[in-house]
């Protein structure tokens, strides 16, 4: 100590012109361990391999780009004849003009052009009622929102009475009625065992018998005292961006409840109940949606009772629902097999009951741990309504077939397709970013 | 103890225990779910009898042997128009069955190499994969499919382009591709099965490969017994286990006169060669890319799930990195990629239906296109065709059962 002391105090009076009196700065690292260079030794370029690799792929990109580029950059827009022909004309890229011409036919079919405002409220009103459900931050007021959505876009997209879907949302105020009021006299007549079960009963076959047969002519009574209603659009006019938005959103929507029955029965203890589940989910699972949708289009009729005849894009929706949840089920399945045991054992030794023990318990967990899988179910399903263009739908794909067929287009490949594929890849690509944002903000484990 | 658990003084069986009672309530339930499946079951079937009468129409496969009436564009077994709608439908499932097969083989290389590509050091390898797997994940399989038969049809030269051209072994055209043929100048002739015809040339190639491999395989086991026994391999074994097989080939091939027949140019078309239409190339290809894509996750996912103490304990033990990958990381990662993939092969082969978008004619075009528009029996032949597909996936999942049960880790 004293000696350090000592020298320094040395040093300082005399300095000594080979004794260094200071750090010695670090020199710069040399220029191939830093930076860009550095970075491109470790990633691109670390073997003979790898750098034959790189070379290919940038090969290829470079390759790539000198196909698209000049084909994005020399594109026609608005050539004086609105035909393949009249780009050709003016320049040899691409020809967006196809898409100029027939942009609100991609999006609404053939909905008649007054009404296009109709379609696009429906959808606000989608956004507004899907934000509380994917957002747990949104006001829960707004799940008021969502509960009306469905009736309201119905109403809007297909037009027609306001009694119909108002008839329709009266069907639960009803079922609530009944189980509410009649409770007593039920209960006075069949005895106090059976009196809550029957009034569920009674109250389901109330809701049923209204929805089935008395829907429509209350509907009708209504509309001739008072004709509130908008314009009809009949479902052949639907078609584009709106169809496959409605047939996902009505699957997406219809799958996850249906899912989640079926898993449940998959899971239950019940024989009956488990082989009918197993027997759906089989059966959905083992055939291609092209069949099911032809079974839509061309079977469905057979198989109820003679005269009725509903709409083929309600049809479809019903299919691809069902199709759906098959896979759903199966997902959650995986999601409920993946618990440990001792979660229903806790279940049970709380003394729930069944329901309460998968309410509270088992599916909330289950639900969470498959939510990648159920998202990437949604994103097939959504992927999957193109097919509807085999029975004659014009989704997307069947409205750039129509416009191929068309002399003025014929010819014409990557401008629609690529356009089309787009559309999907947003929705897709935002979807899976989505679940994995939720993956992570659900995730409660330390890590 | 004071409080006992009193017995309930046996008052006989209750109505009201079939609900409340747990020992009866999932019976009543079972019943009644039961008796309500019947009931629908039985309202679905009673509609169907009254709407097939109401049409005058009656639920019958007997027009499986009248006469189809069509031609088939792809033909592995004899059929010509005037065969019958049974042989239309079997000629389809042909056809679903080579396109899935020879997808799945494609789907799978693709996928493994994506797969690994995309876990490379490389970064713009990893990139690229990534935009790969991303971009055919996210947008429809039918878009991808139009898009590539379009492409087939539209860049790729017409026939005639070749007219003075000197063409290779393989020829590529906007109907389809052309590649060599085999052909045996001392053929055996054909078997007739009666159904259809089977090459006995063929046959007798896959004896000899079979007696061949067969052979190796008694030639391996004797070698690795040395082995254990003396601790030398004895020399030249591979050679051994190689000529096995291929020189009994060679001469089967000389004695049957085996030679390539080429793909020529005859007045508008070519002749000669294995023909590969341009809707079978772009589903192929199509379906290959986006079933790829997704096999690619499932191997990406695999290697990751293989924890890194694996690999490091291998390092520790001194086994070389290759040795590591074959015998430590890949056996365990097989466990988490095969089920999975043995579904991708599922999807692909349901997925070959949308062949019927761009013409191929495969069980959907021939038994659920023509033959459905033809005869009008809807519920027939879409019963046939849901049953052909549902026997194909119930194969497939008693395989992927079977593979499980195997490989599941045994524990204690």
């Amino acid at each position: 100590m004293s000696e350090t002391h000592a020298e320094t105090a040395f040093a300082r009076k005399a300095p000594i012109a080979f004794v260094a009196d200071g750090q010695i700065p670090a020199s710069p690292p040399p220029s191939s361990a830093v930076g860009p260079v550095k970075w491109a030794r470790d990633n691109l370029f670390s073997g003979p391999v790898n750098s034959i690799l790189t070379l290919v792929s940038i090969a290829f990109i470079v390759l790539m780009a000198y196909e698209i580029l000049p084909w994005f950059l020399d594109s026609s827009w608005a050539p004086a004849e609105m035909s393949l022909a009249g780009c050709r004309a003016e320049a040899s890229g691409a020809c967006f003009a196809v898409l100029v011409e027939r942009f609100w036919q991609f999006f609404f079919g053939f909905y008649p052009a007054e009404l296009h405002w109709r379609p696009t409220l429906a959808f606000l009103i989608v956004v507004v009622a899907i934000y509380p459900a994917l957002f747990s931050s949104a006001p829960r007021q707004l799940l008021i929102v969502t509960a009306l959505a469905p009736f309201a876009c119905y109403w809007l997209v297909w037009g027609g009475s306001i009694w119909g879907p108002l008839a329709v949302l009266a069907a639960p105020v009803i079922g609530w009625a009944v189980s509410h009021y009649g409770g007593k006299p039920i209960t006075a007549i069949v005895g106090e065992a059976f009196g809550p079960l029957v009034t569920l009963i009674v109250a389901v076959a109330a809701v049923l018998v209204w929805l089935l047969f008395l829907v429509s002519p209350v509907d009708e009574a209504l509309y001739s005292i008072i004709p509130l209603g908008i314009e009809v659009v009949p479902s052949n006019k639907l078609g584009g961006f709106m169809l496959s938005l409605i047939i996902g959103l009505v699957g997406i929507t219809g799958s996850l409840p249906l899912g989640i029955a079926l898993a449940l029965g998959r899971q239950s203890k019940l024989l009956i109940v488990k082989a009918l589940s197993v027997g759906f989910i089989e059966a959905m699972r083992g055939v291609p949606l092209i069949t099911l949708l032809f079974v839509a289009s061309t079977l469905l009729n057979y198989f109820l009772p003679p005269g009725t005849n509903f709409d083929l894009i309600l049809r479809v929706c019903i299919m691809v629902t069902l199709f759906a949840s098959a896979y759903m089920a199966e997902v959650i399945r995986g999601g409920i097999a993946a618990l440990p045991k001792g979660q229903y054992e806790a279940g049970d030794a709380m003394g729930l009951t069944y329901w309460q023990s998968m309410r509270l318990i088992i599916l909330p967990q289950a639900l969470k741990i498959s939510i990648p899988n159920i998202v990437s179910t949604f994103i097939g399903l959504f992927k999957d309504t193109t097919l509807v263009i085999v029975i004659g739908l014009l989704d997307p794909l069947g409205l750039s077939s129509a416009i191929r067929a068309n002399q003025a287009w014929n010819g014409i490949v990557w401008e629609l397709y690529g356009f089309v594929a787009l559309f999907f890849f947003i929705f897709c690509f935002g979807m899976s970013r989505y679940s994995q944002w939720l993956e992570r903000r659900l995730r409660t484990d330390h890590r | 103890m004071s409080v006992t658990s009193a017995a309930p003084s046996a008052p006989g069986f209750r109505l009201s225990q079939l609900i409340y009672d747990t020992r009866y309530r999932s019976t009543t339930i079972q019943i009644f779910a039961l008796f309500a499946f019947m009931l629908a079951i039985g309202w679905l079937i009673t509609n169907a009898a009254q709407n097939l009468a109401a049409l005058g129409k009656d639920f019958d496969f007997s027009f499986l042997w009248n006469t189809a009436g069509y031609d088939v564009n792809q033909r592995l077994i004899e059929y010509s128009s005037q065969s019958t709608h049974g042989r239309a439908a079997i000629l389809g499932i042909i056809n679903t069955l080579v396109l899935a097969l020879v997808g799945c083989v494609t789907a799978t290389v693709l996928g493994i190499l994506a797969g690994v590509a995309r876990l490379s050091k490389n970064w713009i390898v990893a990139r690229l994969m990534t935009v790969y797997v991303e971009g055919f994940r996210n947008v429809p399989v039918l878009i991808w499919i139009i898009i590539v038969v379009a492409v087939v049809n539209e860049s790729l030269p017409q026939p005639r382009a070749y007219k003075d051209v000197e063409t290779g072994a393989f020829v590529f055209t906007n109907r389809g591709a052309y590649m060599p043929e085999p052909l045996f100048s001392r053929g055996l002739g054909d078997l007739d099965l009666g159904l259809f015809k089977v090459s006995l040339d063929f046959v007798a190639f896959l004896i000899v490969l079979g007696g061949g491999v067969y052979a190796m395989r008694l030639i391996r086991r004797w070698a690795n017994q040395k082995q254990a026994e003396t601790g030398v391999r004895p020399a030249n074994v591979g050679w051994i286990e190689a000529g096995v097989i291929v020189l009994p080939l060679a001469a089967l091939l000389i004695a049957l006169g085996f030679h390539l027949g080429y793909p020529e140019l005859k007045g508008f078309n070519f002749a000669g060669g294995i023909f590969i239409r341009d809707s079978f190339l772009g589903l192929w290809i199509a379906l290959s890319l986006y079933t790829g894509a997704f096999i690619a996750e499932n191997v990406r996912a695999g290697i990751q799930a293989i924890s890194k103490g694996q690999t490091e304990a291998a390092f520790a033990l001194g086994i070389r990195p290759s040795r590591t990958m074959s015998l430590v990381v890949l056996p365990q990662a097989m466990r988490v990629i095969v089920p999975p993939l043995i579904s991708q092969y599922l999807n692909l082969t349901k997925n070959t239906s949308l062949a019927i978008a761009v013409g191929y004619m495969d069980a959907t075009g021939t038994l659920g296109g023509i033959t459905l528009n033809q005869t009008g029996r809807e519920m027939e032949t879409l019963l046939l065709l849901m049953a052909f597909y549902l026997a194909i996936s119930l194969v497939i999942s008693l395989v992927m059962n079977v593979y499980n049960e195997r490989i599941k880790l045994r524990e204690r």
